[in-house]
């Protein structure tokens, strides 16, 4: 359980007076960073680092250990064909695969993230949520992926979003979580602050956006407001907090403006997938074709990209 | 997990230069008089410089009473001839093609436009031709309209124009200026600043090829006594100046008691005001963009800072970041946020001030960036511990230094806001619709944003109270400003 000590004080503030946040100048302080130029060396290792950030997913009711097993190999093998590639720093899977995937990655250092607390919609009691994860981590799971509660949060029972988070955290022990808020269902930016503060103060190791679920997932103004949350939540406590937008980032260009948003917001520090991910499942074979061209100044045909 | 990661490495962006290989410019430029480029009667010229290189990039004509008599005349007989007699719709058709081929022509001007004075491509690229091209867009659908702008005021035009411009936007101000005036059918003479003339005798070349009618814009280069030819010459009919406030006093003096309209857009030391109510991030945004915006060359710029107490130390810290993510440096790399300093004069001036801000007692910050080693630069700067008997809170600095003070209540804050000889614009950053609709009506500024800051558009009249200026541009108030109204 993360709770705050200062001064032997437990300081957890008041989430009904979260920092208010304006559209507006969001989306204009977005279009500064969507302008930023990224060429040549800075180019190639902002794509090296992108694939090596990537959390490999897939989440269909129709997955199979067979799908797993494949998507876990093109985890191992992005595009042997050049050499000096990343590898994703995860797969992230439903708790029933787990097992499947830590089993196809022993021996690297990709991890397996289990998507947990009855996703997507977590509308089941938190006894049903706790067992889920203690499943999922029974399994190996290496990360979390938990949901919110985001009925409970639009009532405005910010304690019991509060509490079920921590009750969470309270069976990870070594396990990071990762929260999801799913900000495509919260509907203004000032409930993306609200529950980004909500998630941290609560023990989480990442906030995310989205399950993948619904639309919008991952846009550049909500990570952006989320980026600022943990600026402001390290400045307070010293403690980092990582981000993962999921969802909706499927080409290299979108995915350098988010590494651009989180160095100039947050700092290089965070420039490792041990403090940001993107949760994706298209995104890395348009890096790869990005890679391929600065390599060899031609672009392949997606034929040329394996798609497991 | 309290300290960072060890395996920490930076992540740089690469130098993204825009291209010059098919930028165009002549050795030497003359006047722009009746459709044709004229050497200068008394044959001197004077140099423009790259204020980032410090490189000369062309020698432009230094314009005397001679040059100004045959613009004059020019531009005397194009108003009499064609331009007052040609019907309305006609002249909209002008300018609507002027408008299109800046368009077209838009990143040669943008690049020009970066190398002449300084500013970031970014802002030339996406803010001033865009917007100067938009002025020409607004006012050509005015030009056969003007019966239903002024029902039953039986709208004339004025005759020839005498318009001087700053560098601080050199292709923007001329599009203020010119496009109002060829609408309500007024022939012009155009003086640019001295250390910016390119991007306007540009558009003389474009100009040339619209097929405007000769004389009905005449371009004359030159300094403060090019320009004084203009204002005293006894045939021109209305004088438009941009700049300081120094010379429109003295541009208001000069055709007192004369048959000349004048408008003056002048000096300013905006209010920026954040209330603790206030989207904090996004005000530091505002911030940024109210000060930083073009160097702070900018005269409705938020050079003055008014934060509430009790959120004073938050802002300043965030201000303090991201001042560190703003890149200094080449104008024409497409990542600069801040280019250079106009001109050797201006950067001494800025310089001056810094130094009497700290010898007055405020406590500076400058951004950690390097500065290239030729050329004119200033790190983006905020002055903490200051008040309103600073000189740098009183005085319009024209740079990227930010004074800062705080403020108490609602009162406190409008007066103090008030309280300069200035009254050009204002910002105020609260979540609260009733407190903006207050401040709106209490400050006397000619524009107010709430939480924004430096927008424009051609149909929003733009001018300032006090010794920020007379008159307006832009919108109906502009075009009434080039009028005789009944």
């Amino acid at each position: 359980m993360t709770t705050i000590i200062n001064n032997n004080e437990i300081i957890i503030p008041d989430f009904r007076n979260t920092p208010l946040i304006d559209q507006v100048g969001t989306e204009e302080r977005v279009s500064r960073f969507t302008k930023r130029s990224i060429k040549n060396e800075a180019k190639e290792a902002g794509l090296s680092m992108v694939l090596s950030m990537i959390d490999l997913t897939t989440l269909e009711g129709a997955d199979t250990q067979g799908k797993v097993k494949q998507m876990c190999y093109k985890a191992r093998h992005l595009h042997d064909s050049v050499p000096g590639l990343p590898t994703v720093a995860a797969v992230c899977v439903y708790p029933s695969l787990v097992s499947v995937a830590k089993k196809e990655l022993i021996g690297t250092d990709i991890k397996v993230a289990s998507v947990a607390t009855a996703f997507p919609a977590g509308q089941t009691p938190l006894k049903v949520k706790i067992a889920d994860t203690q499943f999922a981590i029974d399994q190996g799971a290496d990360e979390v992926d938990m949901v919110i509660s985001r009925g409970r949060f639009h009532s405005g029972d910010y304690n019991y979003v509060f509490d079920e988070i921590a009750s969470i955290k309270n069976i990870c022990n070594d396990v990071r979580l990762k929260v999801i808020l799913e900000t495509g269902e919260l509907g203004a930016l000032d409930k993306v602050r609200r529950a980004s503060d909500i998630a941290m103060h609560a023990g989480a190791d990442f906030i995310k956006t989205s399950t993948g679920k619904i639309k919008p997932a991952a846009t550049l103004p909500v990570t952006l407001i989320m980026l600022e949350a943990i600026r402001d939540y390290h400045e307070k406590t010293g403690i980092m907090v990582g981000m993962k937008p999921a969802g909706g980032i499927s080409n290299s260009k979108l995915a350098l403006h988010y590494l651009i948003m989180v160095k100039e917001v947050l700092g290089d520090a965070w420039l490792t997938n041990r403090w940001f991910r993107f949760g994706a499942s298209s995104l890395a074979n348009d890096v790869l074709k990005q890679i391929v061209k600065l390599r060899t100044g031609r672009y392949q045909s997606n034929d040329y990209f394996s798609i497991d | 997990m309290k300290t960072k990661d060890k395996s920490e490495s930076s992540w740089n962006l690469s130098p993204a230069p825009e291209s010059t290989d098919h930028i165009q410019l002549k050795k030497r430029y003359e006047h722009f008089i009746n459709g044709k480029f004229v050497k200068p009667v008394k044959g001197k010229y004077f140099a423009t410089i790259n204020p980032a290189t410090e490189v000369k990039l062309a020698e432009v004509a230094e314009g005397t009473i001679e040059d100004v008599n045959k613009a004059v005349n020019a531009a005397r007989s194009a108003y009499e001839n064609v331009w007052s007699v040609m019907p309305a719709l006609e002249r909209a058709k002008y300018i609507y093609r002027i408008a299109r081929m800046i368009q077209e022509r838009a990143k040669e001007f943008a690049i020009i436009e970066s190398l002449d004075g300084g500013k970031p491509i970014r802002e030339s690229r996406d803010i001033d031709i865009p917007l100067a091209a938009n002025h020409f867009f607004y006012h050509a659908g005015w030009a056969d309209k003007l019966e239903y702008a002024f029902p039953n005021k039986n709208p004339q035009p004025l005759g020839v124009v005498g318009q001087i411009i700053p560098w601080n936007f050199p292709l923007l101000m001329a599009s203020w200026k010119i496009a109002p005036a060829l609408a309500t059918g007024n022939t012009v003479i155009l003086k640019p600043a001295e250390t910016t003339p390119l991007t306007a005798l540009k558009l003389a070349e474009l100009i040339q090829d619209s097929g405007l009618p000769d004389g009905v814009v005449n371009i004359i280069t030159g300094a403060g006594e090019t320009g004084a030819a203009i204002v005293n010459h006894p045939e021109i009919n209305k004088i438009a100046f941009t700049g300081s406030t120094q010379v429109g006093k003295i541009i208001n003096k000069t055709v007192a008691g004369t048959q000349k309209k004048v408008t003056l857009e002048l000096g300013g030391k905006a209010a920026n005001i954040i209330f603790e109510d206030a989207a904090i991030d996004q005000a530091v945004e505002g911030i940024v963009n109210g000060i930083y915006f073009n160097q702070g060359h900018v005269c409705c710029a938020g050079s003055r800072l008014f934060v509430q107490e009790s959120i004073f130390e938050t802002v300043v810290k965030k201000l303090k970041h991201r001042l560190e993510s703003l890149i200094v440096g080449d104008p024409l790399d497409k990542n600069t946020d801040v280019g250079a300093i106009n001109s050797k004069e201006q950067l001494k001036t800025i310089n001056d001030y810094i130094e009497i801000g700290k010898q007055e007692g405020a406590l500076m910050y400058q951004s950690s960036c390097t500065l290239p080693s030729k050329g004119n630069w200033c790190k983006p700067t905020l002055f903490l511990n200051v008040s309103q008997s600073h000189t740098i809170a009183q005085e319009e600095i024209f740079g990227p230094v930010l004074a800062i003070q705080t403020f108490r209540t609602i009162e406190e804050v409008i007066s103090k806001a008030n309280n300069t000889p200035y009254g050009l614009s204002a910002g105020v950053w609260t979540d609260k619709g009733s407190k903006i609709f207050n401040l709106t009506h209490q400050l006397q500024a000619g524009v107010i944003w709430a939480n924004t800051y430096n927008k424009f558009d051609p149909a929003s009249p733009f001018g300032g109270y006090k010794e920020s200026g007379l008159g307006r541009e832009g919108g109906l108030h502009g075009l009434a400003a080039y009028l005789n109204l009944k």
